[in-house]
């Protein structure tokens, strides 16, 4: 009984190979030869592809590509087209937005900034393009639309982060960087110019999602897989015809913590939780800079920062007390 | 299909690996010390390896015998003395004694003298040498809110080195491609003189040598429309601030307490000592370094022509108080303690190999 408690999927149930439902007058065929993958198997099904791209995934994938490929000539080009540079420095390298002196114009120079607005552009429209896939194949296979929604919520604060909030700043230099290290730092300097994002409330509320959304899923999967043996990862009939396994684990929950999700409740846990960590952390980012400009003075304001004892008494800025130079 | 898995399995193994053996890591022990109220996360680490690294690097030189103050004045006896013509002869050889063996024990007294006429000013180095006395004196008299009673000498930053180890200068590699592709706003390097971050690479020039506004913080909750830094004026603040940071071996919290970087109640007070320390920098770079950018030659430049410039651990190098605090002005507090003559030469006139006396005009 014990290869139900495994990191990795002890059973790999094989079939023939297949290709899924027919698809309506119209569609694009499904893409390449389907085969079977044993290591595949350990994570999923070993079974890969075929692959339905269409025009909307062509589309999107070229206007992706592009904009990798204007990002990564502008990251090669600022090391003086140098490869080994290219390679040791990639995590350090970036595009940048245009400076602050251009404000939201769309015409600036193509080397101060200009490059990140295509890139930008033509990223955001291979994301819209995908999105728009994602929600005709879920209603192509007559699924419900809750994978394309989930998605639309991270987009969100894609478009917040790097369109949005830059226009309601009135600048594109308020805009993140393309690039590994550069985002970071952009992230971290965002937060200290604008007092510290700790004390946002919606920064407070999508790290309780985010930390929230790990909780639940490490409680589910734990759930499921605690009780596969007595048939809990057939999930689908336990939500209709409850078993033994469903209620095990709703006993489990209910002694250890007096309360318990149901097979069909907890995916709305997750999916709501899921949701709200980039939303709330959208609306976070959207507020900063725009309607509050310090957040530690806000906190204090609505008496939401701990108050300290006096450390370091007699500390007083220099600047203001006439030091000596 | 399945070299395709093994080749990104065995990629990530190998990304694994080099993480590992490339990055750099402090193994334990690392002792902390706290230093702030608890909660805060205000500590101080210290890796036990590089500490004792540290100590070492930062043992004092043995001292001459101190001389007695006799003898005649160093103007009477000697040629061409201009800033230290008061100073009794046998202070002012111990002095001389002291700085060769601060800046180049190697190479002498001939790395500024000609040695066949002591008085001559031929040799660059030694009109380096006499504004750089000048500096130390005001360093050690006027930057007391920096440098304490410790205060500074050759030593302080040489090393026994002629250059110190920690300068900065501009610094534009690797070399961006001229055009139209490429723009990466003097930043998104691993930049040297900012602890190797992503930060903008010369912002050591906006504070340390310009006297850009530091602070970006608002001091009202909401906007009000006058303070217009954004994310940008940020990380060239932060920049500066990685460079003190790696100039001292502190982190953050050394002088901020990191839930509100601007509020100076909450500050340790080695901020306040900070503050004083930029301002002194900047000083030293504008008022000595910058007026002597024609006598030094191209090799004790930076790539871009500009003169090797003061910065945090020019000083400091990688301790918080240079050589652990030790002092080693009680010896030369006629010499280095006081300013004696201030006035500076026209550099611009010297001519090395010719110039025999360069004296303010």
């Amino acid at each position: 009984m014990s290869e139900y408690q495994n990191i990795f999927t002890a059973v790999q149930v094989r079939g023939h190979l297949e290709t899924g439902i027919a698809l309506p007058a119209g569609s694009s065929e499904r893409r390449g030869m389907p085969f079977f993958e044993y290591w595949l198997g350990k994570i999923g099904n070993a079974q890969l592809g075929p692959i339905y791209l269409g025009t909307l995934g062509f589309l999107s994938l070229v206007c992706g590509a592009v904009s990798i490929v204007i990002m990564g000539l502008n990251m090669w080009a600022s090391v003086g087209w140098d490869p080994i540079q290219f390679v040791r420095q990639l995590p350090w390298l970036a595009l940048e937005p245009p400076p602050a002196k251009y404000g939201i114009s769309i015409f600036p120079p193509l080397n101060e900034g200009g490059w990140w607005l295509i890139a930008g552009f033509l990223l955001t429209l291979s994301i819209l393009l995908w999105w728009v896939r994602m929600y005709r194949r879920a209603r192509e296979l007559e699924m419900g639309t809750h994978v394309a929604w989930a998605f639309a919520s991270a987009i969100l604060l894609f478009l917040v982060l790097g369109f949005i909030r830059p226009l309601l700043m009135g600048s594109w230099s308020e805009a993140v960087p393309f690039g590994i290290f550069p985002h970071l730092d952009w992230t971290t300097a965002f937060s200290i110019r604008y007092g510290n994002l700790h004390y946002n409330p919606f920064h407070c509320l999508a790290i309780v999602f985010l930390y929230g959304s790990v909780l639940l899923f490490a409680m589910h999967g734990a759930t499921i897989l605690a009780v596969t043996r007595y048939g809990g990862d057939r999930e689908l009939e336990q939500i209709t015809d409850r078993g033994t396994a469903s209620e095990r684990a709703a006993l489990f929950w209910r002694w250890t913590m007096g309360f318990n999700a149901t097979m069909e409740s907890v995916h709305r846990w997750a999916w709501w939780f899921a949701v709200l960590t980039p939303l709330t952390g959208a609306i976070g980012i959207l507020l900063t800079g725009t309607v509050v400009d310090n957040w530690y003075l806000w906190g204090m304001k609505h008496g939401i920062v701990a108050p300290l004892p006096d450390v370091f008494p007699g500390v007083v800025d220099p600047a203001t007390s006439g030091g000596t130079q | 299909m399945r070299l395709v898995v093994l080749f990104v399995a065995g990629a990530l193994g190998l990304v694994t690996i080099a993480s590992f053996v490339t990055a750099g890591w402090d193994l334990p022990p690392v002792e902390t010390e706290q230093i702030g109220y608890r909660g805060t996360g205000m500590v101080i680490h210290k890796d036990a390896e590089d500490e004792a690294a540290r100590r070492a690097a930062n043992v004092l030189p043995e001292p001459f015998e101190a001389p007695d103050g006799s003898g005649d004045r160093a103007g009477d006896v000697y040629e061409n003395v201009q800033v230290l013509a008061d100073l009794p002869q046998d202070k002012f050889d111990h002095l001389m004694l002291s700085i060769t063996e601060w800046v180049s024990p190697e190479q002498g007294c001939e790395y500024c003298h000609n040695v066949e006429n002591l008085a001559s000013d031929e040799v660059y180095t030694k009109v380096v040498s006499r504004r750089m006395l000048q500096m130390t004196q005001a360093i050690n008299a006027d930057w007391q809110p920096h440098v304490q009673e410790t205060g500074v000498t050759c030593y302080t930053c040489h090393r026994g080195e002629p250059v110190p180890a920690d300068v900065w200068y501009k610094d534009l590699s690797p070399k961006a491609q001229p055009g139209i592709v490429g723009y990466r706003a003097d930043q998104n390097v691993a930049a040297q003189f900012a602890g190797l971050t992503s930060l903008p690479q010369n912002s050591l020039e906006d504070y340390l040598l310009g006297d850009a506004p530091i602070r970006v913080h608002s001091q009202t909750a909401l906007p009000t429309g006058e303070n217009e830094n954004g994310v940008m004026e940020a990380e060239h603040s932060w920049a500066l601030m990685m460079h003190i940071s790696e100039s001292l071996g502190v982190n953050c919290v050394a002088c901020h307490n990191s839930r509100a970087f601007d509020d100076w109640d909450q500050s340790p007070p080695q901020r306040v000592s900070a503050w004083h320390g930029i301002q002194m920098t900047r000083l030293l770079n504008t008022d000595y370094m910058l007026g002597m950018t024609s006598i030094f030659p191209d090799n004790r430049k930076g790539p871009h022509g500009d003169v090797f410039k003061v910065g945090c651990g020019t000083c400091h190098n990688g301790v918080q108080k240079p050589l652990y605090g030790q002092s080693m002005l009680a010896d030369f507090v006629d010499s280095l303690g006081q300013k004696t003559e201030t006035s500076v030469p026209d550099f611009s006139s010297y001519q090395p190999g010719a110039t025999q006396v360069l004296s303010p005009q």
